[in-house]
C-alpha cells in the first residue's frame, strides 16, 4: 500500500484509452464500475476533444456482483458493436473488474462478432498509464498485422518498390504532450529530406490502416514509452529497422536526420535547417550570458527528461543539477545519462519525494510536469513544462511542437520565458530595498508579483542541526536577506554547512562571505 | 405536506404528484462518490480524507475537478498494490503504517475519514473495523471514521451522504432541557450558511446547527427535540441516520430561488410558530432582491427548453426552479436517483407530463437529447464538449455543485449559470 497525494500516471486502462481515442474505427469495451467514466473528461476537457472517447463502460454496481457481471459485459459489448460498428473491438478490464475476473477477452470472443476482437490484460495493481498504452498498441499492431505478414514479406522480396523510401511514425497518442504538433513537424522534416511517411500510428489511423504497417521500409519511434515494443515486433516480423533518436533539441534533430538518412539509404541529405532554427544564435547572443550555469532540475517521462537534460546542457549552457523520471520502465536510460553528467538520477513516482529533492537542490529553474510546476509555485522557483502529465493550458491553440527545429525554437522561448532577464537580475541585486526591484519581485514581463515562498522553502531545507546549534547574529541575518530570494535558501544552507564543518557556532557576516567564497562556482 | 402548494395555491398544477419515471440501466456517465471529497475537504477544515483504493481513484481525484490547485490537499489515496492483493503484505498492517505516516506528516488533522472505493469493497476490506482500531490508537487526538465512496455503491453526491451519515452516530446527544433545535443538513458554502443563520436568528428559529460543521470539534448535537431541514436533496442515508437518533425531518422543497428559499424557511418557521407577519418582515428584503435578480435573467430564459442529464440529484429541485421561476420548459429531467419523499414538494411543482428519468443509459439518452434539440443541456464534463461540437449549448453540471446557489442572495447567480452559456453563444462570432 502506498500513500499517494498526486500521481504522475493514471492506471493502465487510461493508457489503452489514449490509444483507442487517438484512432478511428476502433471501440474499447471496458469492464468497469460507474465513476471510471471520469476518464472521458481527460480527453474532452483537458485535451478539448470534440468527440467522446470511443469507450463503452459496462457500469456494474454492487448489486450485480452477486449476479452475472459477465452477462452485463456481453450485453455491453454486443450493444457497442451494433451502435458504433467499429472495424475492431478492444476489450479489457479496469482495476475493479480485474478483481472479479470475468475474462472480458474470452467473453467477447465468444460473441462471434464479425470484426477482430483484441483483448488486453492490463494489471492495474502493478502497472501504469504509459505501460498500458504501450501494451495496447503492441497488441493491436500484432493482432492486426500478423495475418498479413506472409503476403507483405512476399511482396517485399519480389523486388524493391519504386520512389522515395517510406517509413511509419509510431507513438503519437491522444492526450500526449504536444504529440499533434510533433507529428506535423516531423512530417515536414521527413518530407524535406525525401522520405515518405506511410502511416502515422496510432494517431488518426483505423484498424485497417494498421494492417498495412509492414509495407513501409522502416519505422520511426517518436515516443519510446508508447511504441518501442511494437517497433521491436515489427522489426522482427517485417525486417523493418527503426530509428531510435528522438528529435528534441537542435543536436538531437541533426542526429535524427542522420540516422533516418542512414536507415533510408539517402545520400546526400538535403539541408533543411537554414533559416528555420534560431535556438543556436539566440543562445550565442550575448544577452543570454545570464543563462550560463543556471542550475536546473529536470523531471518528466524518460524521453522528455533525457532530451531536456541534453538541451539544457549543450544548447542553453545550463548546469543540470538534478534529473529524474517517473518512467520506471526506462529508468536505465535516465540513470546512464545522469551518471554521464555526474549526478544521481531520481527514479520515483512519488510526488513528495520529488518535492524533497527539489527543496534540497534549490535549483534556479525547474523543467518538469504539472506536478513540478506546482512544487515550483510553492517554492517560488521559475518553471517550464517539458512533459506529461499536463493540464488544459498545456494544450495550446498555436503550433508549438517540441520536436524538430521549430520545436527547438519553441523550447528556447518556453524555458527562457519564466526567468528574470539578465540586467533585471542585476538591478534586483543592486537596489535591494527599491520599491520596484524589491526582494519578491517577479520578472517584469510576467505581470503580477509571484509570491516568494523562500522562507518556507529555506526552513524546510535547513538540515536539523546535528551537533552544536548554529546561531545567526543579527548582522548576518540582515545580510542574508540581501541575497536574492531564489538563491537565499542555498546560501543559508551552504553557510551553515560551512560553519558547522569549521565548528563555528555563531554565523557572522564574515562567515557568510567566507562560505560564499568557498562555494562560489 | 406540500409547502409550496400551501404558499401559492393558485400556482398549483393539476395532479402531477406521481409523474411517470423512465428507469434506465446502462452506461452511466457520472462520477463516483469519491468526488464529494473535492468539496468536503474544504468544508471541514481539520478533516482528512484517505481513500483506500487504486491508482484509478487517485487519478480520478486529481483529474475530476482541477483540484491540482491545492498545494497540499487534505485528501490522499492509499493505493492498493499487487502485494496487498496477493497476501504478501497484511493489508491492515499496511493501512496502519500509511495512516501513521500520514498523521505524522499532518499533525493538525483531527478527523480522519477512511474512504472505501470499488477495489476495497470488492476485496471486502473491512475499513469500518480498521477505523475503530485506528480510532482506539489515535484518540483523543484524531477520530477515525469510515464511509464508502465507491462507484459500485454511490453516485457523485451520494459520497457526501455517506460521509455525513458516518458522522451522525458520533454527534453528541442533545440535552433534553434545551428544548427544540434546528439542524440544517448538507454541506453549504460558509457564506450561505451565514446568510441562513442570520435569517433563522431574525425569525427566532433556533438554536441552529449545521451538518457538516466547519471544524470537527463543532459536531452539532442531535436528539428527539431536533428538527432537521435538508439543504441538499441527496441525503437519503443521512436522513435515516438522523431519524434513528430521534430527529424529525421538516418537509420542504429545496432552497433554490425565491420560491424555494421562502418555502424552505417557512417550513421551519411554521414548526417554531413564527407569526406570518414577522416571517414576511424578516424575509421581505431577501425575497425582493431574489425576485429582482432572477427577473433579469427570466426575460432571457423564458420559453427556452432545457435538458438535464443525471449528475448530482439536484436536478429535480433545479428543474423546479428553472421552470417555475425562470419559465423555462423541461425536455427531460434526469437524475441518478429519485427520492420521492424528500423531493415530494419539488416534484409536485413540476409541470404535468414532464419526462423524468432515473439512472442512465448514456447513449440512449444522448439520442433523446439530440432528438429533443433543447436550447440548453445540463451535463457532465465528459459530455459537454462533444455536445457543443454538435451545436448544442451546454452547462457543466459540476459547476452547480461548486458554486454557492442556495438561498435568496444566490438566486440571481443560479439563474445566471443557466443564462451564461446562451449569452456566450450570442456573443461569439467565430
Amino acid at each position: 500500500m502506498k500513500l499517494t497525494v498526486w500521481t504522475y500516471e493514471g492506471p493502465p486502462h487510461v493508457g489503452a484509452m489514449r490509444i483507442a481515442t487517438a484512432m478511428d474505427g476502433l471501440h474499447y469495451v471496458l469492464h468497469a464500475p460507474q465513476g471510471d467514466t471520469y476518464a472521458d473528461l481527460l480527453f474532452t476537457m483537458i485535451e478539448r476533444r470534440d468527440k467522446r472517447p470511443p469507450v463503452t463502460y459496462t457500469t456494474f454496481q454492487a448489486r450485480d456482483l452477486g449476479g452475472d457481471t459477465a452477462e452485463l459485459f456481453k450485453t455491453a459489448a454486443r450493444d457497442a458493436y451494433e451502435r458504433f460498428q467499429p472495424q475492431a473491438l478492444l476489450v479489457g478490464a479496469s482495476c475493479t473488474a480485474e478483481l472479479i475476473q470475468d475474462d472480458p477477452g474470452g467473453l467477447a470472443q465468444g460473441l462471434g462478432l464479425p470484426v477482430p476482437v483484441v483483448p488486453i490484460d492490463l494489471p492495474s495493481y502493478q502497472r501504469k498509464e504509459n505501460w498500458g498504452a504501450s501494451e495496447t498498441f503492441y497488441h493491436l499492431v500484432r493482432g492486426l498485422c500478423a495475418g498479413s505478414a506472409e503476403a507483405v514479406m512476399a511482396a517485399k522480396q519480389a523486388g524493391p518498390r519504386e520512389g522515395r523510401p517510406s517509413c511509419n511514425l509510431l507513438g503519437p497518442t491522444a492526450l500526449g504532450f504536444r504529440h499533434r504538433d510533433d507529428v506535423r513537424e516531423v512530417l515536414s522534416l521527413l518530407d524535406g529530406i525525401g522520405v515518405d511517411v506511410h502511416i502515422v500510428a496510432p494517431m488518426g489511423v483505423t484498424p485497417s490502416d494498421l494492417t498495412r504497417l509492414g509495407e513501409a521500409d522502416f519505422n520511426i519511434v517518436l515516443y519510446p514509452e508508447i511504441a518501442e515494443i511494437a517497433a521491436r515486433w515489427l522489426e522482427r516480423t517485417f525486417k523493418q529497422p527503426y530509428v531510435r533518436t528522438v528529435p528534441i533539441g537542435v543536436n538531437a534533430t541533426r542526429e535524427f536526420i542522420d540516422e533516418v538518412a542512414r536507415v533510408a539509404g539517402i545520400d546526400p541529405v538535403p539541408d533543411v535547417e537554414n533559416e528555420v532554427v534560431r535556438l543556436p544564435w539566440y543562445s550565442r547572443s550575448i544577452d543570454s550570458t545570464y543563462l550560463t550555469g543556471k542550475r536546473v532540475f529536470i523531471f518528466g517521462d524518460a524521453t522528455h527528461a533525457c532530451a531536456a537534460a541534453r538541451v539544457a546542457r549543450e544548447e542553453f549552457g545550463f548546469e543540470v543539477a538534478g534529473l529524474g523520471t517517473y518512467s520506471r520502465e526506462f529508468a536505465r536510460d535516465v540513470r546512464a545519462l545522469a551518471s554521464d553528467y555526474g549526478i544521481e538520477a531520481l527514479i520515483t513516482d512519488d510526488y513528495l519525494e520529488v518535492e524533497r529533492h527539489i527543496s534540497d537542490l534549490q535549483p534556479e529553474l525547474i523543467l518538469g510536469t504539472q506536478m513540478e510546476r506546482h512544487i515550483a509555485k510553492r517554492f517560488g522557483i521559475p518553471c517550464a513544462m517539458i512533459s506529461a502529465p499536463a493540464h488544459v493550458h498545456d494544450y495550446p491553440a498555436r503550433y508549438s511542437p517540441q520536436m524538430g527545429f521549430e520545436g527547438a525554437n519553441v523550447i528556447w522561448d518556453t524555458w527562457v520565458h519564466p526567468l528574470m532577464m539578465g540586467l533585471e537580475e542585476h538591478l534586483l541585486g543592486m537596489f535591494r530595498e527599491d520599491f520596484e526591484f524589491h526582494d519578491g519581485a517577479a520578472p517584469s514581463h510576467l505581470g503580477k508579483s509571484a509570491e516568494a515562498k523562500e522562507e518556507q522553502a529555506s526552513e524546510e531545507v535547513a538540515d536539523p542541526p546535528s551537533g552544536p546549534i548554529l546561531v545567526w547574529n543579527t548582522e548576518a541575518e540582515k545580510e542574508l536577506k540581501k541575497v536574492p530570494f531564489f538563491v537565499r535558501g542555498k546560501a543559508r544552507r551552504n553557510t551553515e554547512r560551512f560553519a558547522a564543518e569549521r565548528g563555528e557556532q555563531t554565523i557572522t557576516v564574515e562567515t557568510l562571505y567566507d562560505a560564499k567564497a568557498h562555494y562560489s562556482r | 405536506m406540500n409547502v409550496l402548494a400551501r404558499l401559492k395555491p393558485e400556482q398549483r398544477p393539476g395532479g402531477c404528484d406521481q409523474p411517470e419515471v423512465l428507469r434506465e440501466r446502462g452506461q452511466r456517465e457520472v462520477f463516483c462518490g469519491l468526488t464529494g471529497i473535492v468539496w468536503l475537504h474544504r468544508k471541514i477544515q481539520d478533516a482528512f480524507f484517505l481513500i483506500v483504493g487504486s491508482r484509478t481513484c487517485a487519478h480520478l481525484m486529481q483529474s475530476a475537478a482541477g483540484v491540482m490547485i491545492f498545494a497540499e490537499p487534505r485528501f490522499a489515496t492509499a493505493i492498493i498494490e499487487d502485494r496487498d492483493l496477493a497476501g504478501l503484505a497484511d493489508v491492515n498492517e499496511e493501512l496502519d503504517r500509511v495512516v501513521t505516516q500520514l498523521l505524522e506528516r499532518r499533525p493538525e488533522i483531527k478527523l480522519l475519514f477512511l474512504v472505501g472505493s470499488c477495489p476495497s469493497e470488492v476485496i471486502k476490506l473491512d475499513l469500518s473495523r480498521a477505523a475503530e482500531r485506528l480510532s482506539g490508537q489515535f484518540m483523543p487526538d484524531v477520530r477515525v471514521l469510515y464511509y464508502s465512496g465507491s462507484g459500485i455503491e454511490t453516485t457523485f453526491t451520494q459520497g457526501e451522504d455517506a460521509c455525513l451519515a458516518a458522522l451522525v452516530p458520533d454527534l453528541p446527544e442533545a440535552s433534553n432541557d434545551t428544548g427544540r433545535s434546528l439542524l440544517v443538513a448538507g454541506a453549504l458554502p460558509d457564506i450561505v450558511e451565514d446568510q441562513f443563520r442570520r435569517l433563522f436568528d431574525a425569525l427566532g428559529v433556533g438554536p441552529v446547527h449545521f451538518l457538516p460543521p466547519r471544524r470537527s470539534g463543532g459536531l452539532p448535537p442531535v436528539g428527539s427535540d431536533t428538527q432537521y431541514l435538508l439543504a441538499q436533496p441527496f441525503l437519503t442515508d443521512t436522513a435515516r441516520a438522523l431519524e434513528e437518533r430521534g430527529a424529525t425531518r421538516i418537509a420542504a422543497p429545496f432552497p433554490f430561488g425565491e420560491k424555494g428559499t421562502t418555502a424552505w424557511l417557512r417550513a421551519a418557521a411554521d414548526i417554531w410558530g413564527v407569526d406570518p407577519s414577522r416571517f414576511d418582515d424578516v424575509t421581505r428584503s431577501g425575497r425582493e432582491r431574489a425576485i429582482q435578480a432572477v427577473g433579469r435573467y427570466r426575460e432571457r430564459l423564458s420559453g427556452k427548453s432545457i435538458f438535464f442529464f443525471p449528475d448530482s440529484q439536484l436536478e429535480v429541485p433545479l428543474a423546479r426552479f428553472v421552470n417555475s421561476e425562470l419559465a423555462m420548459t423541461l425536455e427531460e429531467v434526469g437524475t441518478p436517483y429519485l427520492h420521492r419523499d424528500h423531493l415530494a414538494d419539488d416534484l409536485a411543482e413540476l409541470p404535468e407530463g414532464v419526462l423524468l428519468s432515473e439512472g442512465q443509459d448514456v447513449d440512449k439518452q444522448l439520442d433523446r437529447c439530440r432528438a429533443a434539440a433543447p436550447d440548453i443541456v445540463v451535463c457532465g464534463l465528459g459530455l459537454a464538449n462533444p455536445l457543443e461540437a454538435d451545436g448544442m449549448t451546454t452547462k457543466w453540471s459540476i459547476e452547480l455543485m461548486f458554486t454557492p446557489i442556495h438561498g435568496y442572495e444566490q438566486a440571481g447567480d443560479l439563474a445566471e449559470l443557466f443564462a451564461r452559456p446562451l449569452n456566450r453563444k450570442g456573443r461569439l462570432r467565430v
